[in-house]
């Protein structure tokens, strides 16, 4: 493993000077549970280390119900969990987080870091996805923000251009009668990476018949997370009936293209698709309607 | 030859310092610096917890955190977990309930059931189960592990 340095950053401008001074040697430490495996492995190289886990803002959660949801790239998925606000407001995305490794993992593994590392599975990013959750990005000229869906750009690959880090992901606060749910299949019961992942969505009218507005997205069913678009659309103005489940399930499926691989066949994960988009869509409906 | 940096932290209660490098991981520093043994390398790469330390209250994987890391923080390996009176109640427990075969895998789970039963002193089965997947034991199939650390924390509720 090669790291020459590290250093333990105080103040999100000393991050910003150190990856300018280094020009790309650099890299972010968070809890490493990935980036500490990938630079033994040599799948990545780093001249300096700089963690992040000891300046505030970066492991800082917070909410209020005008702003949402902030949440610090660096805090872990422990403290996402145990925070009585995610708790509450969003159980959507706790159902994704809990799914992120055992708890030696929870307790050192960020969502930023599984946001930065860009796995196709990674399970955090349809659950952020479809609770409409932006990134803020930190360079040297500032913050810039984008939605979450745009920022994984190929297996393992983000946006962040050199000299820029994540600096938070942000949910925007929940609407009234707003359910989310994400799940995942893995041929065992604890401790594995999705054959396929599918988070949904829902905001339904003031009779918590009709559908005002869907999401839904996918996980290792393409390069990068999936952000199934038509499936929601499709949903807008409908009443919540089998019939319409299973035909945004169908779209989910169309618009999946997985691969084969050792967990499972191309025509498999199809399969997994519908049924995986169903389930998340019924328990969101059911979330949505006990709010 | 590469930078070492100076790292000073409590470990088992008492306070160390030691030179490392940036690359070095906790695991490797406790093992072939500190004479640290119980700790054993299983995967080193944060699925086996045959490494588990808890740092500042916390169950991690010592082979995913560098020991620059753990500057100014607290560190319990299984050298810290019996007493000059005696062994710590899993410990016993594990022997009672042959909670073992080849051992290697033990220091991980006694930590990993440490940092549970410390902030659940009574766990149910199901959240014993839970909690310890992160641990593998290729000897004993888990059934007599769950059984010796639901038997601790008996123990541990009602103190002699």
């Amino acid at each position: 493993m090669q790291v020459l340095d590290y250093v333990s950053a105080g103040s999100v401008e000393e991050v910003v000077g150190l990856l300018a001074s280094n020009n790309g040697r650099a890299r972010i430490l968070c809890g490493g549970t990935d980036l500490l495996v990938q630079l033994r492995e040599n799948r990545r190289r780093s001249g300096l280390l700089i963690d992040v886990k000891n300046i505030p803002e970066l492991t800082s959660i917070n909410y209020d119900d005008q702003s949402g949801l902030w949440l610090g790239a660096a805090a872990s998925c422990h403290a996402i969990c145990h925070n009585r606000f995610v708790l509450e407001k969003y159980p959507g995305l706790v159902d994704a987080i809990r799914l992120i490794g055992g708890v030696q993992i929870q307790y050192r593994a960020s969502m930023g870091g599984n946001l930065c590392n860009a796995s196709p599975a990674a399970d955090s990013i349809p659950a952020l996805i479809v609770h409409e959750a932006g990134c803020i990005i930190m360079g040297s000229n500032g913050t810039r923000e984008i939605p979450v869906q745009q920022f994984c750009v190929a297996p393992g690959k983000n946006v962040l251009q050199n000299g820029e880090f994540l600096l938070a992901i942000k949910v925007p606060a929940v609407k009234e009668n707003f359910g989310a749910h994400y799940l995942r299949f893995i041929p065992r019961n604890e401790m594995d990476i999705a054959v396929v992942g599918a988070g949904a969505s829902v905001t339904l009218d003031k009779a918590k018949q009709k559908i005002l507005s869907a999401r839904i997205a996918l996980a290792a069913v393409a390069p990068t997370p999936l952000f199934v678009e038509e499936a929601g659309t499709f949903l807008v103005g409908k009443e919540m009936t089998e019939e319409n489940i299973l035909e945004a399930a169908r779209i989910a499926q169309a618009t999946a293209r997985p691969i084969s691989d050792l967990r499972g066949t191309e025509q498999y994960r199809k399969h997994l698709c519908a049924v995986l988009t169903r389930r998340a869509l019924e328990k969101a409906v059911e979330r949505a309607r006990a709010s | 030859m590469n930078k070492k940096v100076r790292v000073q932290a409590t470990i088992n209660g008492e306070e160390v310092e030691f030179l490392c490098e940036p690359r070095q991981s906790l695991l490797e520093v406790l093992r072939e610096t500190l004479g640290l043994t119980g700790a054993k390398e299983g995967c080193n790469n944060g699925n086996c917890g045959a490494c588990n330390v808890i740092l500042n209250g916390a169950l991690v994987n010592s082979c995913l955190v560098l020991a620059v890391e753990i500057n100014g923080r607290n560190v319990t390996t299984i050298e810290g977990i019996a007493t000059p009176q005696g062994l710590h109640p899993l410990q016993e427990k594990f022997i009672a309930h042959a909670a073992l075969q080849c051992g290697f895998c033990t220091p991980g789970f006694i930590l990993a059931s440490k940092a549970l039963l410390d902030q659940n002193p009574s766990p149910s089965e199901n959240e014993v189960r839970q909690w310890l997947a992160g641990n593998l034991c290729r000897c004993t199939g888990y059934d007599r592990i769950v059984r010796a650390v639901l038997d601790a924390a008996q123990v541990q509720e009602k103190p002699l």
